[in-house]
């Protein structure tokens, strides 16, 4: 200790800068509401976006079954690639020798906007009005993990804050009551990079992704133990935060300063989070809509959770759903995916606009990557596709974003983005765009560096805004 | 300090290495160095300062003055002052200024050689750095104190010794102080002392251990869809003990390695290899075996490049490494050492087992002894049994059969050389397999089924059951002339005989359960052929003789003949496992070779294969063990012996089952590894042979081409990383950062150093005294850079956010499994029990059913002291962790962990509030302090000092008095109820309101983050 320091000098700075909060003096009242509307950072600019929900299509969904229809690459079915395709391509998995494949799935114009979509997708074919489609996304990595952090985090190595952390740092929550990032997962597996996908890097810990469960209990051990009742929680919390507040100041450690926000807000999850995770509440014609059925742990239920979620003041609420690999047994394995995911991410359009919701709520579909127009086989006798960086398709929706329209297309064989491409980058610098930050200037200071979600780079895709 | 222009006094000599090199290095080379190779300019790199291609004036030997180095350094040139952003300090201006002056000398070998491509710092094996003099004794305040005055910082003031007490406890044995501890220590001998005690308490390797753990990817459960158990506790164990008893690190992995091919290798060091055989398990239906042992061997690569080597070596799977001079024909050299071995499960015994067993088998070569000398004649008359056996089996033609695939619900079935047929992957607990063979014999006789041993297989088989036995439920045979596919007929099969022949009993049904609770037989080999599939024969017989080769004979009811020989279809029925083969309850052959004969009325030879192998031989060049094994069934054959037979198979029956242990088994036939075209199995490149990469040391000179060669070059006193990362987990576990903060990769991409020479000089120093962790544990412990208080002042914090300069002491939220031991610690409830079977504490149920399991996963809820044992014990599946571990971040054991992210939210506040176990040692320690003090205050201060080692503050006396207030008020007035706090028993006779009240209390200390964090 340092007696001659004022002891919560750099609690109360830590507090006031990251948190908009104060200590000691201010009232428990004003804990409960730190991360409220009070707690945000000033927008650069007046938002379109309040809330955020990443379908994030974990494992590398194939564009060429399922957004990009490519008749030339069903014409070269089972031929080699022209070599210049492939002049100066720098990938690991690419074998020369590997045949097209042509498109498993046909596609049909839909909407008013009559753009063309896989007949895998019969639910999304309904909405593609109110979506902006991106033809030519690309990244830099071409195996899961570094991918799925890239899109995640912004670059390619374990420990950046994600996306959500990097929101929730700038806006805060709206909700007082619930983590603002829930990150959902309705696969078998966990996605490849694993937690830090939702980690919160440098950033304080408070902004990192909180999983809720779909299926089961939301949240493990959200009941008071036996003998404590609401009352009695609420009085052992003010005694433990108050104990913490007290070693906060002593050791000006603003890890305690989040274990507080923790016990608040695991408080506040107690009273809330049954509740909403309970969506055998909602009419028929909502489940319906969905698919969704109440103690299934599935996409479609998760897609619902995220209006849920949403309509609660969560601010990001992430899905992922690792399931797209399709290095083998395509034909398929696309169909039962497609099928898994089109009605709920459909509907979940559907439902946050007859709600008022998708004008302040915007929503991204993608995974890390795409996949090769090349049959992984040598030969071209497989049915499968690799990881391709260079070209794939995700789509946005919602609040500020241009429907009915795509950006970007690829060539002739879906290889290459040959027009408008649009980096990962540039998605996340269009993402706080819309959330009111110039991507520049969101910035977090750490080990002499000032760092931001889009490293060096990145550009607003101005096509995509309304 | 570090005034801006002003000269320090120029010290009167420095020394380039010592002195000069690790201020380039560190507050150069960031920008000038291999990375960014800003203006062309390494400055870590000879050639690029002062070779024919530097730049003209950068250094003028004997004249700082002219030198653009120093000018740049020291503000007096035209350009920005370098290092840009952040000033040297007046001293390390001087010493360079020094350096020039005296010639700027720069010794061959120091530094990176070449401009361009100098060798990454990693790849060069470390030299012991002189610590810096000045006050600081111990060289590892040296080191840091002299980057902390460059960065014009001040190291904390020192920890309070009781504060000290209680990170030194968790540090070292990962639990809090006892009391005792805490009142027998007040100055710095107690201290050591203490320091002393801990370094060798049991509870030390347990600690340590979970890191090593982490590394190793420890897992009770094969992970994949199917996530069954799996026994590997007694790696566990290896593990802690071999930490307790301070085994030298290189032998440490050495024997991880290649413990089972060192000259006499031990149980132990066999069990050791279990650290290889931790990879996952797919056992899902219809996979390919070997594409899965392919991922398991990635996973071995990976664990010991991120755990042993520090490097990442995964990249180099598929293409050579982006950024490490790492080729893909590299990765394949290393891989082909690791490329040679069977995947084997043995049974490995308790002291206490091991103790039976030696009883059983002493007892039987007592016996043995015995008849040997009451019957001086054996000798001879086992020469004439053997005259009498040998030669006298009929010819046996081995039939190459074909599987059909559909026929065995999803098991592969592998051909091997011999003709058999080796069971692999997914095991179903019924199917019939469908086996499909053409010979040219023109008459058949008789089939034989022999069901063989192999490495791969439960205990070595000869079956797949737990115990690595199997049972045949029926075999049918069909026969077609080869020239006629179509007249398939059945062949009846009259009569069998088989070298094991057990009486008839009922299949265990705890093993083996069914669904319809039909009993199902097993027993002689008559069941096989019985037309009825609830009998079976069996190939059990007791935990000491069950797994050796077995054989039956079946007698065709009419010889097979077919001049243009014939189409045999087998039928091998095999139902006698249970009904999930989800949890391994399959009952299945492992290994089946079938063969024909045409010799009429043939049996199955009594003889054990063994003994007939060496029978055969003939009688010459027989070792002891070879003429004691003939012995041992031959005595069996003799009518008098009867009663001397019965007493041995008496003992037999007494020998323990032990347990299992996954472990290496290097195979004798070596197998070619290939360069795997992007990391595919199924896409092998050209053959490579085993050999280290170049960029690393090399091999020790005429060192074979083995696992065991790999393993000692692992540990070479060369190798540049393996000290080093070692010495970097470990110092990361006590500051929360590693002097490296990247622990799993030292390569060109991973953060250099905080501190280079501290971490070369602790990794020489740690080869230097032995490999000793212990010395290591020690040195750290020790230093006053550990010893600092964890508060800090707002500037130092601001300086140096993440405490990477370590300017204060560490303070951080402690491990998961920690955080359960301090509850169940302070409670008084927790075990001290060392070692065992992993234990089951109480877990919602959810966890391990569907749909949030795969498949319905045992939670046998352990009762007793197994409740209330460490968290190290804690059955881990991958696919399920244990929630209260998961949530603080422990790792699932799928992949090697060098680095536990440690978060802080609310799903942790949930689990320490409100799950079960917590809420069991808030109660205890409600009891415990109600019982050890009188009034109200003492009970307070008790509790506190159990829980925090110090006293309350008055304010904090303050909170918990109104939080008992509180408490007592809501049970008096009826709005609370005490029963569901305190147990029904409460004990003691406190009334249970009081007890109500204090486990409140109780359970809020337990929630302090104070009481989780080692400060």
């Amino acid at each position: 200790m340092t007696p001659t320091q004022e002891p919560d000098t750099i609690a109360r700075r830590w507090f006031l800068d990251q948190c908009r909060y104060g200590l000691g003096s201010l009232a428990l009242a004003h804990l409960m509401r730190m991360q409220g509307p009070a707690a945000t950072r000033k927008p650069h600019f007046a938002p379109r976006a309040k809330n955020v929900i990443f379908l994030f299509q974990a494992g590398g969904p194939s564009h060429l079954e399922l957004f990009d229809h490519k008749p030339e690459l069903a014409r070269f079915d089972g031929s080699l690639p022209p070599p210049e395709l492939l002049e100066g391509y720098r990938a690991a998995f690419i074998d020369p020798s590997s045949r097209l494949l042509g498109p498993k799935y046909g596609f049909q114009r839909a909407g008013e906007c009559g753009f063309e979509i896989s007949e895998l997708l019969p639910h999304l074919a309904t909405v593609v009005d109110d979506v902006a489609f991106v033809r030519s996304t690309v990244t830099d990595a071409f195996n899961h993990a570094p991918a799925q952090l890239l899109m995640s985090t912004g670059a390619q190595q374990f420990g950046r804050p994600s996306m959500g952390a990097w929101v929730t740092y700038g806006l805060g929550s709206e909700s007082e009551d619930l983590p603002g990032f829930i990150v959902l997962n309705s696969s078998d597996t966990g996605p490849s990079a694993g937690t830090a996908l939702w980690g919160s890097g440098f950033l304080p810990t408070v902004h990192q992704g909180v999983p809720f469960r779909s299926g089961g209990d939301p949240v493990l051990f959200l009941g008071n133990p036996p003998g404590i009742t609401r009352r009695l929680q609420r009085d052992t919390l003010h005694a433990i935060n108050g104990m913490n507040r007290i070693q906060l100041e002593r050791t000006g450690d603003p890890e305690i300063a989040t274990r507080i926000r923790s016990f608040e807000l695991a408080f506040r999850m107690q009273g809330a989070a049954p509740e909403l995770m309970d969506i055998s509440t909602e009419p028929a014609e909502t489940l319906k809509l969905y698919g969704a059925e109440p103690g299934e742990s599935s996409f479609a239920n998760n897609c619902l959770l995220a209006r849920r979620l949403v309509e609660s003041g969560v601010r990001f609420v992430q899905l992922y759903h690792e399931a797209w690999d399709h290095h083998a047994n395509l034909t398929k394995g696309i169909r039962d995916v497609a099928n898994d995911v089109d009605q709920g991410s459909a509907a979940l359009i559907k439902d946050l606009k007859r709600r008022g919701l998708l004008d302040e709520t915007l929503v991204l579909w993608g995974g890390e990557f795409g996949r090769t127009p090349m049959t992984q086989d040598t030969g071209g006798i497989g049915d499968g596709r690799d990881h391709h960086p260079g070209a794939f398709t995700t789509w946005l929706a919602g609040a500020g974003i241009r429907g009915g329209i795509t950006v970007g297309r690829t060539d002739e064989l879906g290889f290459r983005s040959v027009e408008n491409p649009v980096h990962v980058h540039d998605l996340h610098a269009t993402m706080l765009h819309l959330l009111g930050f110039d991507h520049t200037k969101l910035t977090f200071r750490f080990q002499g560096r000032d760092f931001r979600l889009t490293d060096v780079s990145g550009n607003v895709v101005r096509e995509l805004l309304a | 300090m570090a005034g801006a222009g002003a000269l320090a006094a120029p010290p009167a000599s420095v020394d380039f290495a010592a002195d000069v090199y690790p201020i380039l290095v560190e507050s150069c080379a960031e920008c000038h160095g291999p990375g960014q190779r800003m203006r062309g300019l390494r400055l870590d790199a000879r050639p690029s300062v002062l070779g024919a291609g530097a730049p003209g004036g950068l250094v003028v030997a004997g004249h700082p003055d002219q030198s653009e180095l120093y000018r740049r350094v020291a503000g007096l040139a035209e350009g920005p002052r370098m290092p840009l952003g952040s000033s040297l300090s007046s001293a390390e201006i001087a010493v360079i200024r020094r350096w020039i002056e005296q010639g700027a000398a720069w010794p061959e070998g120091v530094g990176a050689e070449t401009r361009e491509e100098s060798r990454h710092w990693a790849f060069v094996a470390p030299v012991r750095a002189t610590p810096p003099p000045g006050e600081s004794a111990h060289p590892i305040d040296a080191f840091v104190r002299q980057r902390l005055a460059r960065a014009g910082l001040d190291p904390a003031p020192r920890a309070e010794t009781a504060a000290l007490a209680r990170r030194l406890s968790l540090d070292l044995v990962g639990l809090p102080p006892s009391l005792r501890d805490l009142e027998t220590v007040a100055d710095d001998r107690d201290l050591d002392r203490l320091v002393e005690r801990l370094l060798a308490s049991p509870h030390y390797g347990e600690r340590w251990g979970r890191l090593w753990l982490d590394a190793a990817r420890y897992a009770d459960s094969d992970g994949y869809e199917k996530d069954m158990p799996r026994q590997v506790w007694f790696y566990r164990d290896w593990v802690v003990d071999a930490l307790n008893r301070d085994l030298p690190y290189d032998r440490f992995v050495v024997q991880q390695v290649a413990g089972d091919l060192l000259p006499g290798a031990t149980q132990e060091q066999i069990i050791a290899t279990g650290y290889l055989r931790n990879s996952m398990v797919n056992e899902e239906g219809g996979t390919d075996p070997e594409q899965f042992r392919m991922e398991a061997l990635f996973d071995r690569m990976d664990a010991i490049g991120k755990g042993v080597l520090g490097l990442t070596v995964q990249c180099a799977q598929c293409h050579a490494h982006k950024y490490d001079p790492f080729t893909h024909e590299d990765y394949y050299r290393l891989f082909a050492f690791l490329n040679n071995a069977d995947e084997a499960k043995v049974a490995v015994f308790t002291p206490e087992d091991q103790r039976g067993r030696d009883a059983v088998l002493d007892g039987i070569r007592a016996i043995e002894d015995d008849l040997m000398r009451r019957h001086p004649d054996w000798e001879a008359r086992i020469q004439a049994w053997e005259e009498s056996v040998r030669g006298n089996q009929p010819e046996w033609t081995v039939l190459h059969p074909e599987v059909d695939d559909l026929s065995t619900g999803g098991q592969r079935y592998l051909l091997l050389e011999d003709g058999s047929l080796l069971a692999q992957g997914y095991a179903p607990t019924e199917h019939v397999a469908e086996l499909t063979a053409t010979t040219s014999l023109q008459e058949i006789t008789a089939l034989r089924v022999e069901v063989l041993t192999d490495p791969n297989l439960p205990l070595g088989g000869p079956g797949r059951s737990v115990y690595g036995t199997g049972a045949l439920s029926e075999i049918r045979v069909e026969a077609a002339p080869a020239d006629d596919p179509g007249s398939r007929a059945e062949a009846w099969i009259r009569s069998a005989t088989a070298d094991i022949d057990r009486p008839e009993r009922n299949l265990d049904p705890r093993v083996f359960p069914h669904k319809e609770g039909t009993v199902r037989l097993t027993g002689p080999v008559h069941f096989a052929f019985d037309d009825c599939t609830d009998s079976a024969w069996d190939l059990f017989d007791g935990p000491g003789r069950s797994n050796q080769p077995r054989k039956a004979v079946f007698v065709l009811d009419k010889p097979i003949r077919h001049p243009a020989g014939a189409i045999l279809t087998v039928y091998l029925d095999q139902s006698h496992g249970g009904y999930d083969s989800n949890v391994g309850q399959n009952n299945n052959l492992g290994r089946i070779r079938l063969s024909a004969t045409g010799t009429p009325g043939p049996v199955a030879d009594p003889l054990p294969a063994a003994v007939r192998e060496i029978v055969e031989r003939g009688s010459g060049g027989r070792d002891p063990r070879e003429h004691r094994e003939v012995f041992s069934y031959w005595r069996t054959t003799v009518p008098e012996w009867r009663e001397a037979n019965r007493r041995i198979d008496g003992l037999w029956a007494e020998h323990p089952a032990g347990h299992t242990q996954l472990v290496l088994k290097e195979r004798p036939v070596p197998r070619t590894t290939h360069v795997l075209q992007r990391g595919d199995f199924l896409e092998p490149g050209s053959p490579v042979e085993a050999g280290v990469p170049r960029f690393l040391h090399p091999l020790p000179a005429r060192s074979e081409l083995s696992r065991l060669s790999f393993a000692e070059w692992l540990v070479d006193r060369n190798s540049p990383t393996t000290a080093r990362a070692i010495v970097n987990r470990i110092w990361q576990a006590y500051f929360g950062t590693g002097l490296v903060a990247t622990p799993e990769d030292f390569g060109t991409q991973g953060e250099r150093p905080s501190h280079p020479r501290l971490l070369d000089w602790l990794a020489v120093e740690l080869m230097d005294s032995g490999w000793s962790l212990k010395h290591l544990h020690r040195l750290i412990v020790t230093s006053e850079t550990y010893r600092q208080s964890s508060s800090a002042a707002e500037g130092a914090r601001a300086a140096d956010p993440q405490n990477r300069l370590l300017s204060r002491g560490p303070r951080l939220r402690v491990d998961a499994e920690i955080i359960r031991d301090i509850a169940l610690a302070a409670g008084g409830l927790l075990s001290r029990k060392v070692g065992g079977p992993p234990t089951h504490p109480p877990a919602p149920d959810l966890l391990f059913k569907p749909p949030i399991s795969f498949s319905a996963k045992p939670w046998p809820a352990s009762t007793g002291e197994d409740r209330y044992r460490r968290g190290l014990y804690t059955f881990q599946y991958i696919s399920a962790p244990y929630p209260a571990f998961e949530t603080f971040d422990a790792p699932n054991g799928s992949t090697a962990c060098v680095r536990r992210t440690r978060s802080n939210t609310p799903l942790q506040a949930l689990t320490t509030l409100n799950e079960e176990l917590f809420v069991e040692s808030a109660r205890a320690l409600a009891r415990r302090v109600i019982a050890d003090a009188a009034d109200e205050s003492q009970r307070l201060g008790h509790a506190f000092r159990i829980c925090l080692a110090r006293d309350p503050l008055p304010e904090e006396m303050a909170l918990l008095e109104g939080l008992l207030a509180k408490a007592r008020a809501q049970l008096a007035d009826g709005s609370l109820s005490p029963w569901g706090l305190v147990s029904l028993d409460p004990g003691s006779g406190t009334p249970p309101d009081e007890m109500a009240a204090w486990t409140v209390v109780a359970r809020a200390l337990l929630n302090l983050d104070e009481t989780i964090t080692k400060q």
